[in-house]
């Protein structure tokens, strides 16, 4: 038997994420990994594969369905009963702060779990990273679309310059404490009622 | 200016009403508890962020805090219950084809757990007869009112529910589609979900809580015992703000309101008209038939949050008739600790509230509204009966345990 010879169970309704802890898995020399999104038949899949560790996400509404399982001898032959080691607070709390949940097989050797563990929590931030990052990007993109067309209406309503239009937008936000962006909107938005928009 | 910050995590459940209206009606605020509010996805969430100190308090299943504290659980703090959220406030749904198989066993429409086990009992031997699967019912957790009092229910209507039918866990919101897809045949489930396979025209209420047990436990607000014990005003001020909600609440006045609040995306997040059969009583049980509940919830009526040991006792005595855990007096010990009346008497006794003169009672010894004695105001307890007449008298728990084996191979 291998050294990471351990069945690792992945349960992640989000596709994208589930495939990146599979990957960092497998690159840690874990060759005994199987991922499924949904929780249906996820009994038949525990017993075929005799998981030594689960990991699921915390947003999975079916935490309760997968521990009601583990207490149930017929669909576990084994008890999956501990979140690794219930003395190591820090490495539990730094799972649920990552919104990642794992389940050992009782009586496996901690120092077995951790990586697995540790990884699991990285890869979830990593992803939350990457989303927030996205998201930032996206509605950055969007925020500058909506500058330009703010411009343009400021421009031709009010016969300014580009470079005074956008000053316009500043100084008014400036003085309402508000961002650019949100003048930008007003302004599109008030055009846009006014037929004054294009 | 708030001088408590405390994160208090819920379930999208109608009695999760006495905790969020302390916000949204700013009953927190006026104690100077600054309380946020969380909606998870599941008890296990809720019980991981309450001992990982994301949460101080918690909506929790009434048995929660029992389970955690015997061990019961993956991950588990020290959890104290020093208040209950009411009463009640559960139903039984079956599927359409179940109803009606029902009906022509003698089930009617007005809620009667008797008459409706005893439909169901013959349809289970009607099924085995026939070699049909077993029916498949759901619950929300193995540790809840609910899968205590259909089991207690099943039970006293001749039904083994660890033999006759089958029961499974799924989570509150995805009950009335499970239904409607014919993956359960029934559930017991608190409201708003009950209401919702009825909206949805896929299920029958066959019976409820109240009828079962009038005026039984549910939800609790679940403290971490570190915290309160390190916080012990932040914990009075909290409960002193829920108990003025329980207030609120429980004024019908008010009952469109709390609909509409409870019926928002951070809480319930489903339509205010499925808050108002719990709020008001007045129970939809499908095919247009409405049937009037007395005390189907109760918020603060019969002293609704105070957190009996008796209560959690009973609890208790379930998790060993259903071999979660074997009996011995350690364990009792610690379920009756569990729950912390000495803690909520402490914060609404200088209220004036009007607090029972004991902290544990007969289940099911009052028939009709009681006067009791109580310290300072009056107050009325009961009626508390279990609909089989028996009763539960927490000072001899060993005799109800064994009557409860007896029968059992």
């Amino acid at each position: 038997m291998p050294p990471n010879g351990l069945a690792i169970l992945v349960i992640d309704e989000n596709r994208i994420r589930a495939s990146i802890i599979e990957a960092g898995l497998r690159e840690s020399g874990h060759d005994n990994v199987t991922v499924v999104h949904d929780i249906t038949g996820v009994a038949h899949t525990i017993a075929a594969i005799n998981p030594d560790v689960i990991v699921i996400d915390l947003e999975n509404p079916n935490r309760d369905v997968l521990e009601n399982m583990f207490q149930l001898s017929r669909a576990v032959k084994r008890p999956v009963a501990m979140f690794v080691d219930r003395s190591d607070s820090a490495s539990i709390e730094a799972a649920v702060e990552a919104g990642v949940s794992a389940y050992v097989v009782d009586g496996l050797k901690r120092e077995r779990v951790k990586p697995i563990l540790d990884m699991a929590i990285s890869r979830f931030n990593a992803f939350s990273r990457l989303t927030r990052e996205l998201e930032e990007a996206r509605s950055e993109l969007e925020d500058r679309k909506l500058i330009e067309r703010a411009k343009g209406i400021l421009m031709k309503s009010k016969g300014l310059s580009e470079e005074d239009a956008y000053a316009l937008l500043r100084k008014t936000a400036m003085n309402q404490n508000r961002k650019i962006a949100e003048i930008a909107q007003s302004l599109v938005t008030a055009a846009g009622l006014l037929g004054e928009d294009e | 200016m708030s001088d408590y910050q405390i994160t208090a995590g819920l379930m999208p459940l109608l009695d999760s009403a006495l905790l969020v209206t302390a916000k949204e009606k700013g009953f927190a605020a006026a104690e100077s508890v600054d309380l946020s509010l969380v909606r998870e996805t599941s008890w296990a969430n809720i019980r991981d962020r309450l001992a990982v100190g994301h949460f101080q308090v918690a909506h929790m299943l009434a048995p929660m805090p029992i389970a955690c504290n015997l061990g019961l659980t993956p991950l588990a703090s020290r959890t104290i219950a020093p208040m209950a959220l009411g009463l009640g406030g559960n139903a039984v749904t079956v599927s359409n084809a179940l109803w009606n198989e029902m009906a022509t066993h003698g089930a009617r429409a007005d809620l009667d757990p008797a008459q409706t086990g005893a439909a169901l009992k013959a349809v289970v031997v009607e099924r085995m007869r026939c070699e049909s699967p077993l029916l498949r019912f759901a619950v929300v957790h193995p540790h809840s009112g609910h899968n205590y009092e259909l089991r207690y229910w099943l039970a006293a209507c001749g039904i083994d529910p660890d033999r006759d039918v089958e029961i499974v866990i799924l989570p509150p919101p995805l009950m009335a589609d499970a239904l409607g897809a014919g993956t359960i045949n029934g559930y017991c489930v608190g409201e708003p979900w009950g209401t919702a396979a009825v909206a949805a025209g896929c299920g029958h209420i066959a019976t409820v809580k109240a009828a079962i047990w009038k005026g039984s436990p549910e939800k609790v607000l679940g403290a971490q015992a570190r915290w309160a014990e390190r916080h012990p005003e932040a914990l009075t001020a909290l409960l002193r703000a829920i108990y003025r909600s329980a207030v609120w609440c429980a004024d019908p006045a008010n009952r469109e309101e709390l609909a509409g609040i409870l019926s928002a995306p951070a809480y319930v997040d489903r339509p205010a008209a499925w808050m108002l059969p719990a709020l008001t009583g007045a129970i939809q049980i499908g095919d247009g038939a409405t049937v009037q509940v007395e005390e189907f919830f109760v918020p603060q009526a019969k002293a609704a949050t105070f957190p009996w040991r008796s209560h959690a006792l009973w609890l208790y005595t379930q998790m060993v008739r259903w071999r979660q855990i074997a009996h011995d007096k350690k364990n009792e010990a610690i379920a009756r600790e569990t729950y912390r009346p000495d803690l909520y008497r402490a914060a609404l006794q200088p209220l004036g509230v009007a607090l029972p003169g004991a902290n544990a009672k007969v289940e099911g010894a009052l028939r009709r509204a009681t006067p009791v004695g109580s310290a300072g105001a009056s107050l009325t307890l009961g009626p508390d009966g279990f609909f089989d007449g028996s009763l539960f008298d927490p000072d001899k728990i060993d005799d109800y345990i064994a009557s409860q084996a007896r029968g059992r191979a």
